[in-house]
C-alpha cells in the first residue's frame, strides 16, 4: 500500500545508534530527579557555549525581534522565501567560513546553497551527482546517519573504505583501490568519494598526505570529492585544519576538471550547538550544481526567521572571532577531561584535536574480537554502567572494540559522574575477567 | 559528470510560469520608483493581514524574542531538533485546523508530521505512497509547482483528470475513469488521486458531489487520495469548505481502508501569509505513513525558532478567530474588486468563493481557439499592459484562454493600477480585432498577422510531461 521506503528500514533507525537513544529517553538522567538514570553520552551537540549566544542574542534584541534599527521587519522575512537565500547571511556565512580555516581560503557567497541542515544538504548532493544505484565510497567509521541521509530516498549505495587502528584510521591509497574494486565486484558505478573531515566519529582531522591521496585518486578515477566540514569549528589543537578546498589550492588544481568535482557540506549545528535552528549548506565550485541545488533546497529552506537571527549573529568579526576561540578552548577542556578520566580507569582514547566526542579502545573489555562481543559490551555498559554510548558496528568500524564517546552535550558534573561510573564499570569488569 | 535529475532541472524552468517571473524581476513595478513596470499578478502570496501579526507581535514580545514569561528558552530551543515536532506547536496546529473546519473534524497531533513547508510534506508523500515510474492522477488546471515537487527526485508520473469549462471545471467521474485508463494505457501503476482543495488556480471549493465522486473512486481503485488544504483558510464565501476527511466522516468510512489511505496537506504559508517561515505539514491516519514520514521530516524540519513563535501566535484563540475572519473579508473585498474591475473591461472570471486569485475567461481575447494564441495573448499582456499573470496552459489547462490572476500580493493601489491597464488593453485589443472586421477565427489574420509555430518553451513543456497538451 505504501512505498517500499516507508514499509521497509532504509532509515535504519533499527541500529543501535538510535535503539540506545530509544533506552535514554525512558531513563534520561537528572542530577537531582532521576540520578541513577542513563546518561545519554551518544549524542554529538554541542551544548558548552549556548551562554555566549544568549548572552548576545540578549543584547541584540533587533534579531529576534525581528526588527532592523527598531523598524519592524517581519513582513519583509515573512514573505521571503526566495532559495537563493538571504544575501546578507551568505555573505557573513562566507566571511566566516574562510575565519575557521585561518583565511588561508575564501568563499564565494554566490557558490553557497543554504539547506535546512546538513542532512538535507547531504541527501542533496547525492540526487545531483547520482543515479540510483550509483555508489558513493565512504572512510570508516562513519557517522551512522549516512545510511539514512545519503541511501535513504536516493537510491544511492556506500562503500566503505576500510581504515585500521594500525595506522590511526588514517585513509591509504591502498583502501580506497580496494574500496574501488569492491565497488566493480558488485557491479557499481562509483561517483565519489564523500569524507567527514574533521572526522566523525574519530575526532581528528585529515592529514596532508591523506587529503593528497585522496585527490589523487579522485582525479585518477574522475569522480566527485565531497568534505563534510561540519565540525571544522571545533579544531582545538593541532594539526591544523585542512579544508579540501585549500588541499585542492595547495596543488594547484583550480584549473583543472577536479575543481568542479569538489563539494562541501557546512552546518551551524554543531560549531554554534545550533541545531534546532536546521542551518545547513552545500558549497560548489560547480556552477550547474548549485544551481540544481538551489532549486532543490526548495524541499528545505531555512526558516527566514532564522536566516536574519543567523546573519545578525555573524554579522560581528569581532563576535565571530571570539566566539571561535572560546569555543575551542571549552571544547578542548572537555575532551581532555574525558580522556584523563578514562585514562584514570585505564582506558585509552585515539589521539585526537576536533570534534565532540572520543573514540574510545575497549577492546581489552570484549570477550572476543567479535561484533557479537562489541554488542555484549555496549549493552552492559547502558544497563550496568547506564551509559549511552555508540559500538563502532554502528559507524561501520572494521574492527570491534571501538566506541564513540560524546563529551559536549552535558554539563561538567555529569561527565564527572559518567567517568565516576565507567570507572566503577571497568574495574568489576577487570575483578570479574 | 552530474545526474539526469541535474539534466531535467534544465527544462523545469523554461515555462512561462517562470519566464514571467525573470521579466518581472528585471523591471518590477514599484509605484514611485518604476510606476510603468511590471506588475506581478502571477504569485500567490497573502500580503493582506501582516498589520495583524505584526500588532500581535509588538504585544507578545516573548514569543519573537525566544523567552518564556521573560526567561530565556533559548538553549531548548536552539538544541531541539526532535522530528516529532515541538508539542506545543502541534497541539495548536491542530486546534486551528479545527477552527479553520468550523470544528466539523478534530485532529490528532500525533497524527500531524511537520516539514518545511507544503513543498517539502508534498514531496515526502510521494516518496511514501510511490514508488519511482508510478503515478498520481491530477485534475486540471493545477498548480504549476505540482510538475517539480511531486516528480523531480521521486521519479512519480503525473496523468491529469481533465475538468473543463463546460461544467466549471468540476471533477466528473467520467474525468477520473478516463484518467485512469490513459494511465493504464502508458502502462503506469496509479497510486492514487491529489487534489487541491479550495483549488489552485480556480479559487473554488470541491463540492459534496466532487467529493463523493472522488471517495467512491478511491475505494474502488483501491488508491489513496491526498488533498492539499493550503487554502483552507482563506474560503471568504458559501459554498462552505468540506474537508476530506469531513466528506469520509460522513460518509461513515473510518473503520474502512480508505481512512488509513486519505491524507492531509497543511500549511501556514497562504492562510497567515507567511511562506518564508517554511510551516508545512502532512496529517494522516495512516500509522505506517507518518512514522515514515517523520523519520523523512530530518531532510527538512521547521527551525525550532520559527516553531515556538508560531506556536505562541496560534495559542491565541482569541487573535486567531479575529485573524482568520478579517482575513477573509480583506479577501473577499480583495476580490471583489478584481472581479468587478475585470468584467468593467469585459472579462468574465470563474465563480469562485476561496483563494488568492481569481480564473480568468480571456478567451474571447485569442486570435485563434490555441494554445499557441494564449502564449501570445499572454506576452502581450506582459508586455503591452506590464501585468505578469499565468496562462492556464502552465498550470495544465485543456482549454486555452484561462488565466489565474493574483490579487492578494500587492497593495489596493497597484491593483487599481493593475485593474486599469487591463481595461486599457483589452479596449485597445478589442477595437484592433473589430478593425479587423468580423469574428476573430482561427483563419483570420487581423489579429495575430504574426502566426507562429508551437514555442519552444511550451514544447519544453510538453516533453516535461508525458502527455502532449490537447
Amino acid at each position: 500500500m505504501l512505498s517500499s521506503k516507508a514499509m521497509l528500514d532504509g532509515h535504519g533507525e533499527e541500529s543501535p545508534y538510535f535503539q540506545g537513544w530509544k533506552e535514554y529517553e525512558k531513563n534520561a538522567y537528572d542530577d537531582i530527579k532521576n540520578p541513577t538514570g542513563i546518561i545519554q553520552m551518544g549524542l554529538a551537540e554541542n551544548q558548552l557555549s549556548l551562554d555566549l549566544l544568549k548572552t548576545w542574542i540578549e543584547n541584540n534584541q533587533d534579531a529576534t525581534r525581528l526588527t532592523n534599527n527598531g523598524e519592524s521587519v517581519f513582513r519583509d522575512l515573512a514573505l521571503f522565501q526566495d532559495y537563493h537565500g538571504l544575501p546578507a547571511f551568505k555573505n557573513v556565512l562566507a566571511e566566516f567560513m574562510a575565519e575557521i580555516r585561518g583565511n588561508k581560503v575564501s568563499f564565494d557567497p554566490r557558490k553557497l546553497v543554504l539547506m535546512a541542515g546538513a542532512t538535507a544538504a547531504s541527501e542533496t548532493l547525492m540526487f545531483c551527482i547520482a543515479e540510483h544505484g550509483d555508489a558513493f565510497l565512504l572512510p570508516t567509521p562513519y557517522y551512522p546517519g549516512y545510511d539514512r541521509d545519503l541511501k535513504w530516498r536516493t537510491g544511492v549505495e556506500l562503500v566503505p573504505i576500510h581504515c585500521l587502528s594500525s595506522n590511526g584510521f588514517k585513509v591509504t591509497k591502498f583502501a580506497l583501490e580496494e574500496a574501488y574494486q569492491q565497488a566493480k565486484k558488485l557491479s557499481l558505478n562509483v561517483k565519489g568519494v564523500l569524507i567527514t573531515n574533521p572526522s566523525n566519529p574519530l575526532g581528528t582531522t585529515m592529514s596532508h598526505v591523506e587529503l593528497d591521496e585522496l585527490i589523487t585518486f579522485t582525479v585518477a578515477k574522475k569522480i566527485h570529492l565531497i568534505s563534510d566540514e561540519i565540525f571544522s569549528g571545533t579544531v582545538f589543537e593541532n594539526p591544523s585544519f585542512i579544508s579540501i578546498i585549500e588541499a585542492v589550492i595547495d596543488r594547484k588544481l583550480e584549473k583543472t576538471d577536479l575543481w568542479s568535482r569538489v563539494h562541501i557540506v557546512y552546518s551551524l549545528s554543531k560549531d554554534f550547538g545550533i541545531p534546532g535552528f536546521r542551518v545547513g549548506m552545500i558549497y560548489s565550485n560547480n556552477e550547474r550544481l548549485v544551481s540544481t541545488a538551489t532549486k532543490m533546497s526548495s524541499y528545505g529552506l531555512i526558516s527566514s526567521q532564522t536566516q536574519y537571527l543567523q546573519s545578525k549573529l555573524l554579522s560581528g568579526k569581532e563576535f565571530r572571532e571570539k566566539y571561535l576561540e572560546e569555543n575551542r578552548n571549552r571544547v578542548k577542556e572537555r575532551r581532555e577531561m574525558m580522556v584523563v578520566g578514562l585514562g584514570e580507569a585505564g582506558i585509552s582514547c585515539l589521539k585526537g584535536n576536533a570534534g565532540l566526542f572520543c573514540w574510545v579502545d575497549l577492546r581489552n573489555l570484549l570477550s572476543s574480537n567479535t561484533f557479537t562481543a562489541e554488542m555484549e559490551l555496549w549493552k552492559k555498559i547502558l544497563h550496568e554502567a547506564g551509559l549511552n554510548i555508540s559500538p563502532g558496528a554502528s559507524c561501520h568500524c572494521s574492527e570491534p572494540g571501538w566506541f564513540r564517546i560524546c563529551f559536549a552535550n552535558m554539563s561538567q558534573e555529569t561527565l564527572k559522574v559518567s567517568m565516576e561510573r565507567m570507572k566503577a564499570f571497568i574495574s568489576k569488569q577487570y575483578c570479574c575477567m | 559528470m552530474l545526474s539526469k535529475k541535474v539534466r531535467l532541472d534544465a527544462h523545469g524552468e523554461d515555462s512561462s510560469y517562470f519566464l514571467g517571473w525573470k521579466e518581472y524581476e528585471k523591471n518590477a513595478y514599484d509605484d514611485v520608483q518604476n510606476p510603468t513596470g511590471i506588475i506581478q499578478m502571477g504569485l500567490a502570496e497573502n500580503q493582506l493581514s501582516f498589520d495583524l501579526l505584526e500588532a500581535w507581535l509588538a504585544s507578545n514580545q516573548d514569543a519573537a524574542r525566544l523567552t518564556k514569561n521573560g526567561e530565556s528558552v533559548f538553549r531548548e530551543l536552539a538544541l531541539f531538533q526532535d522530528y516529532h515536532g515541538l508539542p506545543e506547536f502541534k497541539n495548536v496546529l491542530v486546534d486551528f485546523m479545527a477552527e479553520i473546519r468550523r470544528n466539523k473534524v478534530s485532529f490528532d497531533p500525533r497524527k500531524l508530521v511537520l516539514m518545511a513547508g507544503a513543498t517539502s510534506a508534498n514531496e515526502t508523500l510521494m516518496f511514501c505512497i510511490a514508488e519511482p515510474g508510478d503515478a498520481f492522477l491530477l485534475p486540471t488546471p493545477y498548480y504549476p509547482g505540482f510538475d517539480r515537487d511531486l516528480k523531480w527526485r521521486t521519479g512519480v508520473e503525473l496523468v491529469p483528470i481533465h475538468c473543463s469549462s463546460s461544467n466549471g471545471f468540476k471533477v466528473t467521474k467520467f474525468a477520473l475513469e478516463e484518467a485512469y485508463q490513459q494511465a493504464q494505457k502508458l502502462s503506469l501503476n496509479v497510486k492514487g488521486v491529489l487534489i487541491t482543495n479550495p483549488s489552485n488556480p480556480l479559487g473554488t471549493t470541491m463540492s459534496h458531489d466532487e467529493l463523493e465522486v472522488l471517495i467512491t473512486f478511491a475505494i474502488a481503485k483501491k488508491i489513496h487520495i491526498i488533498s492539499d488544504e493550503i487554502y483552507s483558510g482563506t474560503v471568504f464565501d458559501h459554498p462552505s469548505f468540506i474537508s476530506i476527511m469531513k466528506a469520509l466522516l460522513d460518509r461513515k468510512l473510518e473503520e474502512t481502508e480508505v481512512w488509513n489511505r486519505v491524507h492531509v496537506v497543511y500549511s501556514l504559508s497562504k492562510d497567515l501569509g507567511v511562506p518564508g517561515f517554511r510551516v508545512g505539514m502532512i496529517y494522516s491516519n495512516n500509522e505506517t505513513l507518518v512514522s515514515a514520514a517523520t523519520k523523512m521530516s530530518s531532510f527538512g524540519l521547521i527551525s525550532s525558532q520559527t516553531q515556538y513563535l508560531l506556536s505562541k501566535l496560534l495559542s491565541d484563540k482569541k487573535f486567531t478567530k479575529n485573524y482568520m475572519k478579517e482575513n477573509r473579508k480583506r479577501l473577499k473585498a480583495r476580490r471583489e474588486m478584481l472581479v468587478t474591475a475585470l468584467r468593467d473591461a469585459g472579462i468574465e472570471c470563474l465563480k469562485s468563493n476561496a483563494g488568492l486569485f481569481c480564473w480568468v475567461d480571456m478567451r474571447n481575447l485569442l486570435s485563434s481557439n490555441t494554445f499557441d494564441a494564449e502564449v501570445e495573448l499572454w506576452k502581450k499582456i506582459l508586455r503591452e499592459a506590464g501585468l505578469n499573470v499565468s496562462p492556464g496552459a502552465s498550470c495544465h489547462c485543456s482549454e486555452p484562454g484561462w488565466f489565474r490572476i493574483c490579487f492578494a500580493n500587492m497593495s489596493e493601489e497597484t491593483l487599481k493600477v493593475s485593474m486599469q491597464r487591463m481595461k486599457a488593453f483589452v479596449e485597445k485589443n478589442t477595437q484592433q480585432c473589430r478593425r479587423g472586421g468580423g469574428r476573430v477565427t482561427h483563419q483570420e489574420s487581423g489579429c495575430n498577422s504574426r502566426r507562429r509555430s508551437l514555442s519552444n518553451w511550451v514544447l519544453n513543456l510538453c516533453s516535461y510531461d508525458r502527455e502532449p497538451y490537447r
